[in-house]
Protein backbone atom coordinates (compact mmCIF):
# COMPACT_ATOMS: atom_id res chain seq x y z
CA UNK A 1 0.00 0.00 0.00
CA UNK A 2 1.57 3.29 -1.09
CA UNK A 3 0.34 6.39 0.65
CA UNK A 4 1.32 10.02 0.48
CA UNK A 5 3.82 10.86 3.23
CA UNK A 6 2.47 12.52 6.36
CA UNK A 7 3.18 16.25 6.52
CA UNK A 8 4.84 17.30 9.80
CA UNK A 9 2.15 19.96 10.19
CA UNK A 10 -0.56 17.28 10.37
CA UNK A 11 1.34 15.32 13.02
CA UNK A 12 1.93 18.49 15.03
CA UNK A 13 -1.76 19.45 14.86
CA UNK A 14 -2.75 15.96 16.10
CA UNK A 15 -0.08 16.00 18.84
CA UNK A 16 -1.20 19.40 20.17
CA UNK A 17 -4.88 18.51 19.99
CA UNK A 18 -4.27 15.08 21.52
CA UNK A 19 -2.41 16.59 24.48
CA UNK A 20 -5.22 19.08 25.04
CA UNK A 21 -7.94 16.41 24.82
CA UNK A 22 -6.08 14.05 27.16
CA UNK A 23 -5.57 16.74 29.82
CA UNK A 24 -9.27 17.60 29.59
CA UNK A 25 -10.12 13.90 30.06
CA UNK A 26 -7.73 13.63 33.00
CA UNK A 27 -9.22 16.75 34.65
CA UNK A 28 -12.76 15.38 34.39
CA UNK A 29 -11.76 11.89 35.58
CA UNK A 30 -9.90 13.31 38.59
CA UNK A 31 -12.85 15.51 39.57
CA UNK A 32 -15.29 12.61 39.31
CA UNK A 33 -13.15 9.93 41.03
CA UNK A 34 -15.02 7.52 43.30
CA UNK A 35 -17.64 4.78 42.97
CA UNK A 36 -17.27 1.46 41.20
CA UNK A 37 -18.77 2.44 37.84
CA UNK A 38 -16.39 4.67 35.80
CA UNK A 39 -19.07 7.20 34.88
CA UNK A 40 -16.54 9.89 33.94
CA UNK A 41 -14.94 7.77 31.20
CA UNK A 42 -18.39 6.75 29.97
CA UNK A 43 -19.58 10.35 29.68
CA UNK A 44 -16.28 11.45 28.09
CA UNK A 45 -16.51 8.75 25.42
CA UNK A 46 -20.18 9.39 24.62
CA UNK A 47 -19.74 13.17 24.38
CA UNK A 48 -16.57 12.75 22.27
CA UNK A 49 -18.36 10.41 19.84
CA UNK A 50 -21.26 12.84 19.44
CA UNK A 51 -18.98 15.81 18.79
CA UNK A 52 -16.69 13.94 16.35
CA UNK A 53 -19.73 12.72 14.39
CA UNK A 54 -21.11 16.27 14.20
CA UNK A 55 -17.80 18.03 13.56
CA UNK A 56 -18.33 18.64 9.80
CA UNK A 57 -21.38 20.75 10.71
CA UNK A 58 -18.94 23.58 11.42
CA UNK A 59 -18.10 25.41 8.23
CA UNK A 60 -14.68 26.42 9.52
CA UNK A 61 -13.82 22.71 10.04
CA UNK A 62 -14.88 21.85 6.47
CA UNK A 63 -12.72 24.66 5.12
CA UNK A 64 -9.56 23.98 7.14
CA UNK A 65 -8.09 20.44 6.99
CA UNK A 66 -5.51 21.36 9.64
CA UNK A 67 -8.19 22.53 12.07
CA UNK A 68 -10.17 19.36 11.28
CA UNK A 69 -7.14 17.24 12.21
CA UNK A 70 -6.45 19.28 15.35
CA UNK A 71 -10.04 18.84 16.57
CA UNK A 72 -10.86 15.34 15.24
CA UNK A 73 -7.94 12.89 15.61
CA UNK A 74 -6.33 15.45 17.91
CA UNK A 75 -8.60 16.85 20.65
CA UNK A 76 -11.41 14.29 20.36
CA UNK A 77 -9.04 11.38 19.73
CA UNK A 78 -7.07 12.29 22.85
CA UNK A 79 -10.23 13.03 24.85
CA UNK A 80 -11.91 9.68 24.17
CA UNK A 81 -10.19 6.45 25.06
CA UNK A 82 -10.59 2.73 24.45
CA UNK A 83 -7.69 1.74 26.71
CA UNK A 84 -9.21 3.26 29.88
CA UNK A 85 -12.55 1.62 29.09
CA UNK A 86 -10.81 -1.75 28.57
CA UNK A 87 -8.73 -1.55 31.77
CA UNK A 88 -11.75 -0.37 33.80
CA UNK A 89 -13.77 -3.30 32.44
CA UNK A 90 -11.02 -5.78 33.39
CA UNK A 91 -10.72 -4.10 36.80
CA UNK A 92 -14.46 -4.49 37.45
CA UNK A 93 -14.37 -8.15 36.42
CA UNK A 94 -11.26 -8.72 38.55
CA UNK A 95 -13.01 -7.36 41.65
CA UNK A 96 -15.90 -9.77 41.20
CA UNK A 97 -18.25 -7.37 39.44
CA UNK A 98 -18.50 -9.30 36.19
CA UNK A 99 -22.06 -8.19 35.46
CA UNK A 100 -21.21 -4.52 36.02
CA UNK A 101 -18.12 -4.98 33.81
CA UNK A 102 -20.23 -6.40 30.98
CA UNK A 103 -22.89 -3.69 31.39
CA UNK A 104 -20.20 -0.98 31.40
CA UNK A 105 -18.46 -2.20 28.20
CA UNK A 106 -21.71 -2.94 26.35
CA UNK A 107 -23.39 0.24 27.59
CA UNK A 108 -20.45 2.39 26.49
CA UNK A 109 -20.53 0.74 23.05
CA UNK A 110 -24.26 1.23 22.49
CA UNK A 111 -24.32 4.81 23.79
CA UNK A 112 -21.23 5.76 21.76
CA UNK A 113 -22.69 4.32 18.56
CA UNK A 114 -25.97 6.15 19.19
CA UNK A 115 -24.07 9.38 19.90
CA UNK A 116 -21.90 9.09 16.77
CA UNK A 117 -25.00 8.33 14.68
CA UNK A 118 -26.79 11.37 16.17
CA UNK A 119 -23.78 13.53 15.29
CA UNK A 120 -23.76 12.20 11.73
CA UNK A 121 -27.51 12.81 11.43
CA UNK A 122 -26.91 16.49 12.21
CA UNK A 123 -24.33 16.60 9.39
CA UNK A 124 -26.70 14.93 6.93
CA UNK A 125 -29.55 17.25 7.87
CA UNK A 126 -27.33 20.22 7.24
CA UNK A 127 -26.13 18.82 3.90
CA UNK A 128 -29.73 18.27 2.80
CA UNK A 129 -30.75 21.76 3.87
CA UNK A 130 -27.89 23.22 1.83
CA UNK A 131 -28.73 21.17 -1.29
CA UNK B 1 2.98 18.39 37.05
CA UNK B 2 0.66 15.42 36.49
CA UNK B 3 -1.21 17.31 33.78
CA UNK B 4 2.10 17.89 32.00
CA UNK B 5 2.88 14.15 32.03
CA UNK B 6 -0.59 13.37 30.64
CA UNK B 7 -0.07 15.96 27.90
CA UNK B 8 3.38 14.61 27.09
CA UNK B 9 2.18 11.00 26.80
CA UNK B 10 -0.74 11.99 24.59
CA UNK B 11 1.46 14.26 22.45
CA UNK B 12 3.35 11.08 21.48
CA UNK B 13 0.42 8.64 21.44
CA UNK B 14 -2.00 10.70 19.36
CA UNK B 15 0.28 11.40 16.34
CA UNK B 16 1.46 7.77 16.47
CA UNK B 17 -2.19 6.67 16.19
CA UNK B 18 -2.72 9.14 13.36
CA UNK B 19 0.28 7.72 11.48
CA UNK B 20 -0.87 4.10 11.92
CA UNK B 21 -4.42 4.99 10.85
CA UNK B 22 -3.04 6.90 7.87
CA UNK B 23 -1.03 3.84 6.81
CA UNK B 24 -3.61 1.11 7.43
CA UNK B 25 -7.13 2.60 7.38
CA UNK B 26 -8.97 1.90 4.17
CA UNK B 27 -12.66 1.22 3.61
CA UNK B 28 -12.22 -1.12 6.55
CA UNK B 29 -10.48 0.99 9.24
CA UNK B 30 -7.92 -1.68 10.23
CA UNK B 31 -5.41 0.85 11.57
CA UNK B 32 -7.82 2.30 14.12
CA UNK B 33 -8.73 -1.24 15.23
CA UNK B 34 -5.06 -2.24 15.62
CA UNK B 35 -4.28 0.93 17.59
CA UNK B 36 -7.19 0.38 19.98
CA UNK B 37 -6.37 -3.28 20.61
CA UNK B 38 -2.61 -2.71 21.02
CA UNK B 39 -3.12 0.35 23.24
CA UNK B 40 -5.59 -1.53 25.44
CA UNK B 41 -3.23 -4.51 25.74
CA UNK B 42 -0.41 -2.17 26.73
CA UNK B 43 -2.61 -0.44 29.34
CA UNK B 44 -3.49 -3.90 30.69
CA UNK B 45 0.22 -4.72 31.03
CA UNK B 46 0.84 -1.49 32.96
CA UNK B 47 -2.15 -2.23 35.21
CA UNK B 48 -0.80 -5.75 35.79
CA UNK B 49 2.59 -4.32 36.71
CA UNK B 50 0.78 -2.10 39.25
CA UNK B 51 2.21 1.05 37.63
CA UNK B 52 0.90 4.11 39.50
CA UNK B 53 1.33 7.81 40.15
CA UNK B 54 3.38 9.82 37.67
CA UNK B 55 4.27 6.77 35.56
CA UNK B 56 0.57 5.89 35.21
CA UNK B 57 -0.23 9.48 34.19
CA UNK B 58 2.46 9.45 31.49
CA UNK B 59 2.10 5.90 30.17
CA UNK B 60 -1.57 5.01 30.63
CA UNK B 61 -3.64 8.21 30.95
CA UNK B 62 -1.39 10.06 28.51
CA UNK B 63 0.19 7.66 26.03
CA UNK B 64 -2.35 4.79 25.90
CA UNK B 65 -5.27 7.20 26.27
CA UNK B 66 -3.98 9.40 23.45
CA UNK B 67 -3.02 6.41 21.31
CA UNK B 68 -6.45 4.76 21.51
CA UNK B 69 -9.64 6.50 20.47
CA UNK B 70 -13.28 5.68 21.03
CA UNK B 71 -14.59 8.55 18.93
CA UNK B 72 -12.89 7.48 15.66
CA UNK B 73 -13.94 3.86 16.18
CA UNK B 74 -17.58 4.84 16.75
CA UNK B 75 -17.77 7.29 13.83
CA UNK B 76 -16.06 4.74 11.53
CA UNK B 77 -18.66 2.18 12.66
CA UNK B 78 -21.53 4.51 11.81
CA UNK B 79 -20.00 5.39 8.44
CA UNK B 80 -19.54 1.68 7.63
CA UNK B 81 -23.31 1.16 7.77
CA UNK B 82 -24.43 -2.42 8.43
CA UNK B 83 -20.92 -3.84 8.81
CA UNK B 84 -20.25 -1.13 11.35
CA UNK B 85 -21.82 -3.08 14.18
CA UNK B 86 -19.35 -5.93 13.60
CA UNK B 87 -16.48 -3.43 13.54
CA UNK B 88 -17.60 -1.78 16.78
CA UNK B 89 -18.17 -5.13 18.52
CA UNK B 90 -14.77 -6.40 17.34
CA UNK B 91 -13.11 -3.23 18.69
CA UNK B 92 -14.62 -3.62 22.15
CA UNK B 93 -14.28 -7.42 22.46
CA UNK B 94 -10.67 -7.50 21.20
CA UNK B 95 -9.63 -4.45 23.24
CA UNK B 96 -11.05 -5.80 26.50
CA UNK B 97 -9.52 -9.23 25.74
CA UNK B 98 -6.13 -7.61 25.06
CA UNK B 99 -6.31 -5.63 28.31
CA UNK B 100 -7.25 -8.79 30.24
CA UNK B 101 -4.40 -10.72 28.62
CA UNK B 102 -1.88 -7.98 29.38
CA UNK B 103 -3.15 -7.70 32.95
CA UNK B 104 -2.88 -11.45 33.57
CA UNK B 105 0.50 -11.92 31.85
CA UNK B 106 2.12 -8.96 33.63
CA UNK B 107 0.43 -9.49 37.00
Amino acid sequence: MTRAPLPARDLLAVALGGALGAVLRWTITEAAAGGSVPWATLVINVVGCLVLGALPVLGVVRRSPTLARFLGPGVLGGFTTVSAMAVETVDLADTGEALVAFAYAAGTLLLCLAAAAAGRALVHRRTEAAA
Amino acid sequence: MTALLVALGAAVGAPLRYAVAHALDGRWPAGTLVVNVVGSGLAGVFAGLAVSGDAWALLVTGFCGGFTTYSSAAVHSVDLGRRGLAYAAATVVLSVAAAALGFVLAG
